[in-house]
């Protein structure tokens, strides 16, 4: 592993316990309510930071909300072997099939949307119609890019009619294993919006969630694992950025790397990192990005080879 | 039965008329360096001067970026698409009527026999340039969108083993998707580039539009790395490519397209046509002494027909004729410069270190030049360095395979990604295989087969972009 200007092995700072300042959720009367833990998401279970870390989340007044996990440079690689494992599976699928389950997490999505309500309102202080606005649109573009699935191949597939006796012909394929930073500022809608151009294709995800409201991603795993979205398609890490990052962009079996929720001086550094391998990398040309404007097709090619199949044509 | 001889086929010459020594290409004419120097450029046969060109320097650099600016903003951004079309269609017919001549200059400068550049490359090159000129004014409907604009100055530098096809692929599109270029060709291989200026001025395209800039490694990566270049398009060594995409990761955006190395798997199954398949062997390899990115220097053979395909493959390359680069009859010509043959012998000494079987068909190899006779390992291991590195000669390194799930195994075991050869009868184990290569292009009993329509470039560390058809497009254009 070569030193970079990154220094990734140092121990990030941890948020200091505010020792009683962040009052938790005030429990309904006459019940003292079931609190979730938020772990983490690794080859479609549910672990723990293997490092046993985990730092503090407030809402948008500071007040206590949960404990996440503090993903490590371990976790992070053992997500990538858990995307890895996937990408025969997912990327061998039909991409009917592939739509039908994006489909499938809309549908799940959208039984839960006061739950994922609350929690964005919670997280990111949204008013109330907001919020709802803003999971509408999540679970919109689950289905939008449910539907591209079985129609990419023929938008941006060819034949190509090349000067001899053979049938010649270019499809997209997906890149790999792609690693996702989440935008910082739009929990659910935002993560949406990067995770799923990024599978329908057949590509796997190692996705690390908004740092300051990892929340909703997290909830959002639990639709994931029970939409028949594969082990592994879809990995969830939270923690911190500058730290968990800087392991994706250099790691060697990460084929393309989103860097939209990276801050712009590190985003250089992560690219950098991404070119030992010659990593994809798709870097937003615009910061604060309207996430419920429609998306287009970018996010999509990013993360697409273009393959050309020569056949000779003859009796 | 009597034996017939080869009596010698020399193409002339008397076609090509050098300067002594040429200057760079900047603004419509040639013009004197301002801090670089001359270096000689030679026949890799025989070793002979052909010219002294310049190797330009940082300030040539930026003379050359400007004036592609300035053609950019003053002429070539407002000219009508269908009239930049007909400039290129233009160039198109020029390089045709001077095939023969671009020919012979190729297979001087570079080595390879005049059999390849004469029905191969030039063909190719003019063929680009005719199917980028009619994309010109039809962008519109390539679908990026309903007015795809160009992206600026592109800067270009591009490899030696196809001079002016290279060329070609890399000014062709930035031309017809509206972008001034500044090209930088290999040091070695600068005469047909230059040339090709001399037609830019038949062709009275405006000046500025295309810059030509002759020299070596640091002058590409002062063009690579100028502030005012907004597309770099790389044609070479893996190795360069993640240089460049490292220093293209801060700064201004600039669009990077990387076309870089490849070990690629050529497999060939037992119910292949064995006589087709072994001249697809021949052809992925040996077409211009393997100094090919693409070429298929990885021979998966399966097992049952193993001795079968060596044999007959040994027999085969018994019959190559390797010699003079303009002899019609050559079929292997010169390895390009000292420096790539000292690479392809360090590459196979290891081979032959790491305890694979070495062998090379009887060829007598000329005094004088930079000579490599074909060359075949078996008892190759997937560890060994001579399946693992691109060694761009003609080498192929034997290994064999019982299942297509190996074969597909093997054949994806390598950081790169740039193509691959299937050799069989049946029709879904082709696309089988093929949905299963991880490579950019698979060529289906053939290879090494290109055209301007077909997109090309690799998965993985071979690079990212495509070049050629509709996807070629997008590598120049800002979308």
């Amino acid at each position: 592993m070569s030193d970079t200007a990154l220094s990734p092995g140092d121990e990030p700072p941890v948020t200091p316990r505010k020792g009683g300042t962040a009052r938790p959720p005030v429990d309904p009367p006459g019940r003292i309510a079931v609190r979730k833990t938020y772990k983490l998401y690794i080859g479609g279970v549910f672990p723990r930071s293997e490092s046993g870390r985990s730092y503090e989340v407030t809402d948008h007044q500071g007040g206590f909300l949960a404990n996440a996990a503090l993903a490590s440079r371990k976790d992070a690689r053992d997500a990538v072997s858990a995307a890895r494992k996937a990408f025969a599976g997912w990327s061998g699928a039909t991409a009917y099939n592939r739509g039908q389950v994006l489909y499938r997490v809309a549908e799940l999505l959208e039984g839960r949307r006061a739950q994922f309500a609350a929690e964005v309102r919670a997280a990111e202080g949204l008013g109330a119609r907001q919020a709802e606005a803003v999971v509408d649109a999540a679970i919109d573009r689950w289905v939008w890019y449910a539907g591209w699935a079985d129609k990419i191949a023929q938008v941006r597939g060819a034949a190509n009619p090349v000067a001899g006796p053979y049938f010649n012909f270019s499809l997209p394929e997906p890149t790999g294993v792609v690693a996702v930073i989440a935008p910082d500022s739009a929990s659910l809608l935002g993560f949406v919006s990067v995770v799923a151009p990024a599978i329908v294709t057949g590509n796997t995800v190692v996705a690390l969630a908004s740092e300051r409201y990892p929340l909703p991603a997290v909830s959002l795993t639990e639709v994931l694992a029970t939409s028949d979205v594969p082990g592994g398609v879809v990995n969830v890490l939270t923690g911190r950025t500058a730290e968990i990052a800087p392991w994706l962009a250099s790691h060697m079996d990460v084929n393309a790397i989103d860097l939209t929720g990276a801050p712009p001086a590190l985003a250089d550094d992560l690219a950098v990192a991404a070119a030992e391998n010659l990593k994809r990398v798709f870097r937003p040309r615009y910061h604060d990005q309207d996430w419920i404007q429609s998306p287009g097709l970018d996010r999509m090619l990013a993360y697409l080879e273009t393959k050309t199949v020569w056949h000779p044509a003859g009796t | 039965m009597p034996k017939f001889d080869y009596a010698p086929a020399p193409e002339s010459r008397a076609i090509v008329s050098l300067r002594e020594s040429y200057g760079l290409f900047i603004g419509g004419e040639f013009v004197s360096t301002i801090d670089g120097r001359a270096f000689k450029t030679i026949s890799p046969a025989t070793e002979e001067v052909l010219a002294e060109v310049t190797e330009a320097g940082p300030a040539d650099v930026d003379r050359a970026v400007a004036a592609a600016r300035q053609a950019y903003e003053l002429t070539w951004s407002g000219l009508p698409p269908r009239e930049r079309g007909k400039y290129l269609f233009r160039i198109a017919r020029i390089v045709q009527e001077r095939a023969r001549e671009l020919a012979v200059l190729e297979s001087l400068n570079n080595g390879k026999p005049i059999r390849e550049s004469r029905d191969v490359d030039i063909p190719l090159v003019a063929a680009h340039l005719f199917y980028h000129a009619g994309w010109a004014d039809k962008l519109e409907y390539a679908g990026y969108g309903p007015d795809p604009r160009p992206l600026g100055v592109a800067g270009q530098v591009i490899p030696w083993n196809f001079p002016l096809l290279m060329l070609a692929w890399k000014i062709a599109p930035a031309l017809a998707c509206g972008n001034t270029v500044v090209l930088k060709p290999a040091e070695t291989t600068p005469l047909t580039a230059l040339t090709f200026a001399e037609i830019c001025q038949q062709a009275d395209l405006p000046p500025g539009v295309v810059n030509i800039v002759t020299g070596a490694g640091e002058t590409g990566r002062a063009l690579v790395e100028h502030p005012g270049v907004d597309k770099v398009a790389f044609t070479g060594s893996t190795e360069v490519g993640k240089q460049i995409a490292r220093a293209c990761a801060t700064g201004p955006h600039k669009k990077v397209t990387l076309e870089l190395g490849g070990k690629a798997a050529n497999i060939v199954f037992e119910d292949a046509p064995i006589d087709q398949a072994v001249e697809g062997i021949v052809n992925g390899i040996f077409f211009n002494q393997g100094h090919v990115c693409c070429a298929g220097s990885r021979l998966l053979v399966q097992e049952s027909v193993y001795p079968e395909v060596l044999a007959s493959l040994q027999r085969r390359l018994g019959t190559l004729r390797l010699g003079d680069p303009l002899d019609k009859n050559t079929d292997v010509g010169a390895i390009n410069s000292a420096a790539q043959l000292a690479k392809i012998r360090e590459l196979s000494d290891a081979g032959e270190a790491e305890g694979a079987q070495r062998w090379s068909p009887p060829c007598e190899l000329p005094v004088k030049g930079f000579w490599f006779p074909p060359t075949v390992f078996t008892g190759v291991s997937q560890a060994h360095r001579i399946a693992r590195e691109e060694i761009f000669g003609p080498v192929l390194s034997v290994l064999t395979f019982r299942t297509p799930a190996e074969a597909v195994e093997k054949a994806n075991n390598t950081p790169y990604g740039l193509s691959a050869g299937v050799w069989t009868d049946k029709g879904s184990r082709i696309l089988w295989m093929a949905s299963r290569l991880r490579a950019g292009v698979v060529w289906a009993n053939t290879f090494n087969k290109f055209d301007p329509t077909s997109p090309f470039g690799g998965y993985k560390e071979s690079g990212y972009g495509r070049e050629g058809g509709r996807h070629g497009l997008e590598a120049y254009l800002d979308v």
